[in-house]
């Protein structure tokens, strides 16, 4: 893989892993009394690491002109490879903790396998290990193909994969050490952060640069949701992130915000991040990937147009139902909660477009799991959306807020949705990356889908029951006037649904089991070259069509 | 270079844009879409017409219906409060036994009781109060500091070793860490406790060392036990003839009790629970402990 890389990118390439080495040093050489330089001496020995395996091939000649016949797709094959592996270390810690809830003893008394500890593992672990890495993965993946250009050059999308890894890395092992600013999926502290920034620009250059380059008269709508992922977490994570280091060799910093700016600041960033990574990401990559499984022209894209500039612009506005009957001021609970409810409209057209440009191909449906993965996807992000918005009314959310309904919410968007629709885009994008016609075994994606379905709904329904009872247990009086039940017996009344939810999520964890099997089976297979060749031109063979940016 | 084609399943046409086979229809945005977003932006702008909306520097808009989340709240706690001072008025300036005699207001201390048992007891004592290894049973045996209601409301009130500068403070030494007996004198005064709350000694221990042990006892143990071995509640020091242990009455934990010493911990509800709260918990204890 590394031979793919021109003579001139191999020397850059060193380049970046020793300045990387030298940063490593640094953090640990000034952080050698904090936790900082544990993770300093990670990034060093990674450097090292990839600085011998780079020296290596030095020596090796430049690849042949004709690659610049096809995709670059090196990238995307390895982060589809590593996004599985997310997946399943984050599932995995996931349904740990739902144990850990049942079981509240599974700690051994070790500090790291505490819930505070492990819990922000799962959460970053599926979505930015599994979640993220997929998106970057299918980004690469689709630009090239709705541009018809080749990705400008091939160093910067492994600095954009590995460096993002490492920050992945980075944060998991932290919160293992117990290193986290406690902000909710901005848990990562301020050296992770500023080096995700630099990854993040990187990345979104590279992607002005690939559509800069593109050889289509119109930008697909897929890049656009790509774009706006991309360029609004960019301004999500700085804003979010800004703190002070308690020193410069201290792990620690403080937020630039306090009180009830933190919250709201950290709140903005927290549905953003669920608007514009899990949404807007994702539908990229449903607009890529459902269409061509489907075989099928997308359904309006009048409705595209609306769909895209609704979510984008009602989403900035409703962090604040996070917050509803807390210190933050009332009126700003009403502009999140009417913002909610509008958000509803551009979200069920999303929806109704993606189950729309079904119309046709319903058998296809009936029979391929890979597409009924993103059919089921596309009706999880209508029923979570619509429950998204409902529970923005301040009268819902008195009784959903802080109960596990909230936690069922999150997981029918993020089972159903954004893992259904990666699990799609997955079994799509393996067999025409890896020149086969078809998955190792389609049994095999069959009993993936029916295990994640089933997990899926058992973890909704649990929570639904679970979170609306804890939400009416909490807040019924007896004649007295007293509380009629205590919190230890709100907690007393979860328990079944506790296991059930634990069951639920081992279940999806086993379909992912599945799946990695099943992909890392048809990576085995031997290549065929299929007759439709996945090229810039069709056909094109001898001269190099795309122009080299190396 | 746009080239509409019609898409013979629906009957529209395409865009004509074209991305790797990916094709468009320009199928009209269906009318429910239009109608659903002019309905929520005109629930929108009632809502912002009606409540408190618009930020205008230093202030904000406030609504036509005047509403104010904090008021409103602090005027239902008020209610809420007004409503329950019929009954825990009386609560306040009854005496215990009076209250005791009341059944209608003993309903509400069992309701209100209980609730405040599990929020604030039950995570040491149990929720169904009868505690745990290391943590008393609150229905059976002698309350360490006193069984009467003013002895348990002011344990409730100052704890046991706790910060409260009005804390009960007890300690047993420990007789053996601390070389205060020798190990023989340990074992022969655990023989004759295990005698005290009629269980056999461990050993089949001579009546030289029954003697032995009720010596010992004498010398170490009654000042705060008492010469019969019952306790003394004043100093928060456990009956030893009864069948109620905090630790465990058998040999091992009694020995362990005997060479390590001990000392319990209840934290003080003086700044946690108002006065009547724990005249609820008082009662509600009296009347769990009363009943079978």
């Amino acid at each position: 893989m590394i031979g793919q890389l021109t003579k001139n990118e191999r020397q850059n390439a060193l380049a970046i892993l020793i300045a990387m080495a030298v940063g490593g040093l640094v953090m640990t050489i000034g952080g050698r009394n904090s936790l900082l330089g544990v993770h300093g001496g990670l990034v060093l020995m990674i450097a090292v690491v990839g600085i011998f395996a780079m020296t290596a091939t030095l020596k090796l000649p430049d690849p042949a002109e004709d690659r610049l016949n096809a995709y670059y797709d090196d990238p995307t094959k390895v982060g589809i490879i590593i996004s599985m592996v997310w997946a399943v270390a984050g599932l995995f810690v996931g349904d740990w903790i739902a144990w850990l809830l049942v079981f509240p003893d599974l700690t051994f008394d070790a500090a790291w396998a505490s819930f505070g500890r492990l819990r922000p593992v799962h959460t970053s672990g599926v979505i930015f290990g599994f979640g993220g890495n997929a998106l970057i993965a299918t980004s690469f993946y689709v630009v090239q193909r709705t541009c018809r250009a080749r990705l400008p050059d091939q160093v910067t999308p492994w600095f954009v994969l590995f460096g993002y890894n490492l920050f992945c890395v980075i944060a998991a092992t932290g919160y293992l050490m117990g290193v986290t600013q406690s902000k909710e999926y901005a848990e990562p502290e301020w050296y992770a952060d500023l080096w995700l920034v630099v990854v993040w620009v990187v990345y979104f250059l590279l992607y002005l640069r690939t559509l800069s380059r593109r050889k289509e008269p119109h930008i697909y709508v897929a890049n656009w949701y790509y774009m706006a992922f991309i360029l609004v977490v960019a301004v999500l994570h700085i804003v979010n992130n800004l703190a002070v280091p308690v020193s410069f060799g201290s792990e620690k910093a403080y937020s630039a915000f306090s009180g009830v700016q933190d919250a709201m600041t950290q709140w903005w960033y927290g549905h953003n991040a669920v608007a514009f990574f899990l949404t807007a990401g994702f539908l990229g990559m449903l607009y890529y990937y459902l269409p061509v499984r489907a075989g099928r022209p997308i359904y309006s894209y009048r409705m595209s147009i609306i769909s895209f500039w609704g979510i984008t612009f009602f989403y900035m506005w409703a962090g604040s139902h996070h917050l509803h009957y807390t210190a933050l001021p009332q009126w700003v609970q009403t502009l999140g909660m009417t913002f909610s409810v509008m958000l509803l409209v551009p979200s069920w057209a999303s929806a109704g477009n993606a189950l729309m440009t079904l119309n046709g191909a319903w058998d296809k449906v009936r029979d391929d799991a890979t597409l009924r993965f993103m059919f089921v996807a596309a009706v999880f992000y209508g029923l979570s959306t619509f429950e998204g918005s409902f529970m923005a009314i301040r009268a819902v959310n008195s009784l959903s807020h802080y109960t596990d309904w909230t936690v069922g919410h999150v997981h029918a968007g993020a089972l159903g949705w954004v893992a259904m629709i990666t699990f799609g885009a997955i079994y799509a994008s393996v067999p025409w990356l890896w020149k086969q016609d078809r998955m190792y075994s389609a049994k095999l994606v069959e009993v993936h889908f029916w295990l994640a379905v089933a997990g899926t709904l058992i973890y909704v329904f649990a929570m639904w029951n679970s979170g609306i009872i804890q939400g009416l247990m909490w807040r019924t009086y007896n004649d007295s006037g007293t509380l009629a039940y205590s919190f230890i017996e709100s907690l007393v009344a979860m328990r079944p649904y506790y296991i059930a939810r634990a069951i639920g999520g081992l279940l999806f964890l086993l379909g992912a089991l599945v799946g990695c099997y099943n992909i890392w089976m048809t990576i085995r297979m031997a290549p065929r070259e299929s007759a439709k060749a996945d090229r810039p031109e069709p056909g094109a063979a001898g001269a190099p069509v795309l122009q080299p940016g190396e | 270079m746009a080239i509409e084609e019609r898409d013979s399943h629906t009957g529209y046409l395409t865009t004509g844009h074209e991305w790797n086979g990916i094709k468009e229809l320009n199928t009209p945005v269906p009318k429910a879409v239009y109608v659903f977003l002019i309905a929520t932006v005109v629930f929108t702008v009632a809502y912002i017409v009606l409540m408190p909306a618009i930020p205008l520097g230093v202030t904000f808009t406030k609504g036509l219906l005047g509403l104010d989340d904090r008021r409103e709240v602090t005027r239902a706690v008020e209610d809420a409060a007004a409503e329950r001072a019929v009954w825990t008025k009386r609560i306040e300036t009854g005496s215990y036994q009076d209250v005791a005699a009341d059944p209608a207001l003993m309903r509400s201390v069992r309701q209100t009781g209980r609730t405040l048992f599990t929020d604030n007891c039950a995570v040491c004592h149990g929720t169904d109060a009868k505690g745990g290894h290391g943590y008393p049973s609150l229905v059976s045996g002698s309350p360490l500091w006193g069984s009467d209601a003013d002895s348990i409301a002011e344990t409730i009130r100052v704890g046991i070793n706790a910060t409260h500068p009005k804390t009960r403070v007890g300690q047993m030494l420990a007789f053996g860490r601390d070389g205060i007996l020798q190990r023989a004198d340990v074992d022969n005064v655990l023989d004759y406790v295990l005698t005290l709350s009629g269980q056999p000694p461990v050993r089949k221990a001579t009546p030289e060392q029954l003697a032995a042990g009720k010596a010992t006892f004498a010398a170490q143990c009654v000042s705060c036990h008492g010469e019969d071995g019952k306790g003394k509640a004043d100093l928060g020091a456990p009956d030893l003839t009864d069948r109620h242990w905090i630790y465990g009455g058998d040999a091992q934990s009694i020995l362990t009790t005997i060479w390590n010493g001990r000392q319990g911990h209840m934290p003080s509800w003086e700044d946690r629970l108002s006065p009547v709260d724990r005249k609820i918990l008082t009662l509600y204890l009296m009347d769990l402990r009363k009943s079978p």
